[in-house]
Formats: C-alpha cells, sequence, structure tokens
C-alpha cells in the first residue's frame, strides 16, 4: 500500500494538470528502506510529449546524487497519461527499473488542465510484473520513530 | 588506481549487492568489458548489438565525472584511473 499525504498528491496533481496535455513526471523521495515519500520533486519531461515521459539525462544525474548525499531513494516514482487510464503501459513496465518504489500514475484525460477528479493509482512494477496497490491519503505522515 | 563505478540498485543483483564497484579500462568499453569479467551478466544490460556493433542501451545512463557519456563518445569515451563513472537507468516511459 501506498501511504502519502494530501499535500503531496495534491502536487502530483497539480503538475499533471499543468502539463497536460503532455505528461508529467517527478519522484517524492524519503529515507531509504522508510516507506515514506516525504520530498515532493517536479521533473521536467524531457521528451515533452503526450505518449512519452523521460527525465533529462543531467537531470537524473543531479535527482540520485541528491538523492545519494541525503540517504534517500524515490519512493514514489510518478507520471501522467492524458489520454489514456491511469494503469501503466508496455513501455512503462518495461522501462521500470526501481522494484521498491511506487510507481503512481495518474490520468488527466477528463478534465485536462481544469478543475476536476483525476485517477490517482499505485502499481508495484518488479521484474515485468505489474501489481496495483491500494492508495491512502493522510492529512500528514505520522512523524516517524526514531 | 582503478576506476570506481556506481551500480544502481536493479544492476546490482549482478554485483553481490555492492553500491561501487572498482574497474578497468581506457575507454567505456573497455571499462565494461572489466565490469563483466568480474560480474557476468551486466554487459549484457549495458550494451545491445546494433547492426554487428556494440551500443550503449538507448534506456541506460552513464556518466563520467558527471558527463553523459553520449556527449563524449559513447562506448568509445576516454576514461582513467581515478575517474568516477555512474550507471543510472533512465526514468522513462509512455
Amino acid at each position: 500500500m501506498l501511504r502519502i499525504d494530501q499535500a503531496t498528491h495534491d502536487a502530483i496533481v497539480a503538475h499533471a494538470k499543468r502539463d497536460h496535455p503532455n505528461e508529467a513526471c517527478g519522484v517524492v523521495a524519503g529515507p531509504v528502506g522508510s516507506d515514506r515519500p516525504e520530498r515532493f520533486v517536479e521533473m521536467v519531461n524531457a521528451a515533452g510529449s503526450p505518449t512519452f515521459y523521460e527525465f533529462d539525462s543531467t537531470d537524473l544525474l543531479r535527482l540520485y546524487q541528491e538523492m545519494d548525499d541525503n540517504d534517500e531513494e524515490p519512493v514514489v516514482v510518478y507520471h501522467s497519461h492524458t489520454a489514456t487510464e491511469a494503469y501503466p503501459s508496455v513501455t512503462d513496465t518495461n522501462l521500470a527499473a526501481e522494484p521498491a518504489a511506487h510507481y503512481v500514475l495518474v490520468s488527466t484525460r477528463e478534465h485536462g488542465n481544469n478543475e476536476g477528479p483525476v485517477e490517482f493509482r499505485s502499481y508495484r512494477i518488479v521484474d515485468g510484473t505489474v501489481t496495483e496497490e491500494d492508495v491512502e491519503i493522510v492529512p500528514e505522515l505520522e512523524r516517524s520513530v526514531t | 588506481m582503478a576506476i570506481e563505478v556506481k551500480i544502481p540498485t536493479i544492476l546490482r543483483t549482478y554485483t553481490d549487492g555492492e553500491k561501487v564497484v572498482e574497474g578497468e579500462g581506457a575507454s567505456l568499453s573497455a571499462l565494461i568489458d572489466d565490469l563483466e569479467s568480474n560480474h557476468a551478466g551486466i554487459k549484457e544490460r549495458l550494451v545491445e548489438d546494433k547492426d554487428g556493433s556494440d551500443e550503449l542501451r538507448r534506456f541506460v545512463n552513464v556518466y563520467v565525472n558527471d558527463e553523459d557519456v553520449r556527449f563524449i563518445g559513447g562506448l568509445g569515451a576516454e576514461i582513467g584511473d581515478g575517474d568516477q563513472v555512474v550507471i543510472l537507468p533512465a526514468v522513462a516511459g509512455g
């Protein structure tokens, strides 16, 4: 199950609406092993496309260096579909390279740039196998026990 | 001295879970061959055959000292002792 706070959920949705009709993408980083999506990082879709997304290679390196420095990992990897349902495509499945991440898909097909609900769904993608999981949206992530 | 290579999570099955390994080689392709000799199977994940010659896979990014190798000669990119190589799978999809 993915547990995500309302503000981060809303930030992902807002990014997807803003970039519609192109796909939006990004990550939510969190401490290694914590499964806590804490730090929202919007990325540029270097493909600038309604049917494809790719992090720019320089941005990608910077992101992973930053996460390394902070002892973080990508807890959530998100992107939007703009004309189809929020379900991983064959390409999404083949290219998924973070077996520990929650892959969040949102679909802006219904309301585009406008107000209105969007599909927000989460998956594990491991070795080409897609497994949908529940999403629990909480007001705030409870404080971690340290 | 050797070349330090950072291995992404998805390829650590080839390196016994190690995040960083060492390798040798004067070019990226020589380095990858050297990695393959110690971590069998890793080359296939990085390189594909295209019309009879090796090419870096489209959705694998390799950086030498923070520089994307696609801009400095691809598999032919020159590497030397003390350089740092980072391998990152693209974050991409449809």
